[in-house]
This record gives C-alpha cells, structure tokens and sequence, in this order.
C-alpha cells in the first residue's frame, strides 16, 4: 500500500509535468539584464560612432547619401546585438534548465520558438523591405511593435509576466511612430531599460 | 478495470505512466519524442507504457507521415480523461483525509 507522502509526491509530480509540456520555465533573468545591456550600448554605438537619428520617415536625397553606407553598418550592429543576446540567453536558460532537471530543448522550447519567430520572422522581412525604399524613420517603432507581440505571443508558453513586457514594447512602438525624432531613444528605452527592469524582475520572482 | 484497495486505478501506479497521462491532459497531441523528453525514459520503457495505456483505451494513437518520416501522435481518449480525472480527486481526497 502507498503512504500519505508518496499521494503527494504523486500530485506534485502530475503538477509538475503538465507545467514542463506546456510552458517554458527556465527563462533566465539574467538573459533580460544582458540583453538590454546590449541593447544600450548597441543603440549608444549607433548614435555616437554611426551618427544615426532618423527625424523623418523618409530621407531626402542629401541623407540619404550620407546614410548609405551607414545603413549597412547599422543593419550589421543590430545583428550583433541580436545574436549576442540570444547567445545569452541559450547560455542562461540551459543552465538554469540544468538545475531544474529539465531538456533546454524540448517540445515545450520548440513551441516556444516557434510561435515567437513567427511575428519576428513576418516583422523582420517587412523592415528589410521599408529600408530599402529608403523608410529608415519607421524602423525602430516596427522592431519594437512586431518584437512586443512576439513576446505577447510567447507569454502563453513561458512565464505570463511576459505579457506585460509585451505590451510595454506594443505601446513604445506606437508613441515612438508618432514621434519619429525619437526612435533611437524609445527603441533603447524599450530593448533596453525594459528588458534589464524585466529581467531584474524575475530573477528576484524566480531564481532566488 | 482493475482498482487498487484505496481506489486508485492500477494502469497510474507507474510514475512514467503517470506523467504521459498528466503531459497529455494539457496538451492536445504530442508525438513520442516530446514525450521521451519530458519523461526521461528510454525507447523501451517509455513504448511499453504508452502500449499499455493504450490497451486500457485511456490513450490513442494517430499515425502520419511528415515527409517521408513516419509520425506518430498520442492524445487522451474520453475515457482516459475521466479516468485520470477521477484519480486526481481520489489521490486528493487521500491526501486531505490525513490532515
């Protein structure tokens, strides 16, 4: 006959199993603090070494000039900090995946990523598309909307406080679309500041 | 169907049975890869159980090919889901009677 304490063992162990098939729980936080570090220092590059402020949606022909081979340099920027993050965070999450007894690469990860790349994927395309037409001003506030919806997407799939990150991202997309001028300092203070509050947030919620 | 002394069905006393049940009451399909990772278990292990819950009827299997990769998908069947519903509320009644 089974005892009292292994009933529980029993419950918390279902418990835990359908927690593992269906979200991902071994996002670290401090993926989120190093990601808006790179994020910081990618967007301070781009100001100070690349001179890029977009102030209109389209660039007369006199900055256009003067951006053509900027672009190309910005376009290689925003890569680096996008794969040095998301090296970060594979390192991370694999880590704390490993104190946690469960696969960083599982169904559940899949899942995961797969339903962010789809937003990002979409996004991404369509910003590459508006730079070449010469649409740079729209840049920053699309990143920051199609990313924002990408992780809104993924709170479904890993912790819900995701969400609200999110939105955060959704809204600063659309102020800074309305203000052109500023897309530099709202794409840092949304992949940046938000991402190091979040990731403070849970790693204080979470890991500790 | 076979019922233990305290209520609780037989075909859930194995723990890796236990949780394919539990990972299938969440999630609509899941091929036998998601399962293993989530288990642990080996090939063996994990096909035998998933066999014998298949013959309590508690799971079904839909097979298809993606590619030319045969694909093989388990779900609950009604049965199943009440059966494991009923064990959860027992296993709970258990545990509360002790306090």
């Amino acid at each position: 006959m089974k005892q009292q304490q292994d009933y529980i063992r029993d419950i918390s162990e279902i418990r835990s199993m359908m927690e593992k098939s269906t979200k991902f729980l071994s996002l670290s936080g401090w993926a989120g603090i190093m990601a808006g570090v790179y994020a910081l220092i990618g967007a301070y590059i781009a100001y100070k070494v690349l001179y890029f402020n977009p102030d209109e949606i389209i660039y007369s022909s006199a900055s256009e000039r003067h951006y053509t081979g900027g672009i190309v340099k910005l376009v290689l920027l925003a890569l680096s900090v996008l794969v040095l993050a998301v090296g970060t965070a594979v390192f991370f999450s694999s880590r704390r995946a490993a104190k946690r007894n469960e696969k960083f690469w599982n169904a559940t990860s899949r899942r995961l990523l797969v339903n962010m790349g789809v937003p990002l994927v979409i996004g991404g395309i369509l910003i590459l598309i508006l730079i070449s037409k010469g649409y740079v001003g729209l840049v920053a506030p699309l990143t920051l909307i199609f990313y924002g919806l990408s992780l809104f997407i993924a709170s479904r799939y890993t912790f819900e406080d995701v969400k609200i990150l999110g939105l955060i991202q959704v809204v600063l997309g659309l102020i800074s679309s309305y203000y052109i001028g500023y897309g530099l300092l709202f794409w840092a203070l949304g992949f940046g500041v938000a991402h190091i509050a979040y990731g403070i947030y849970i790693h204080f919620k979470y890991e500790r | 169907m076979k019922i233990s002394v305290n209520g609780l069905h037989k075909a859930f006393e194995s723990r890796i049975r236990l949780g394919i049940m539990s990972a299938l009451a969440v999630n609509e399909t899941l091929d036998f890869n998601a399962l293993k990772e989530y288990l642990d278990a080996t090939d063996g292990n994990l096909a035998s159980h998933l066999k014998a819950l298949e013959k309590e009827e508690f799971i079904a299997v839909e097979k298809s090919f993606v590619g030319r990769k045969p694909n093989t998908k388990y779900f609950m069947t009604k049965e199943g889901k009440t059966a494991f519903l009923e064990h959860l509320r027992i296993l709970e009644n258990l545990v509360k009677s002790h306090k």
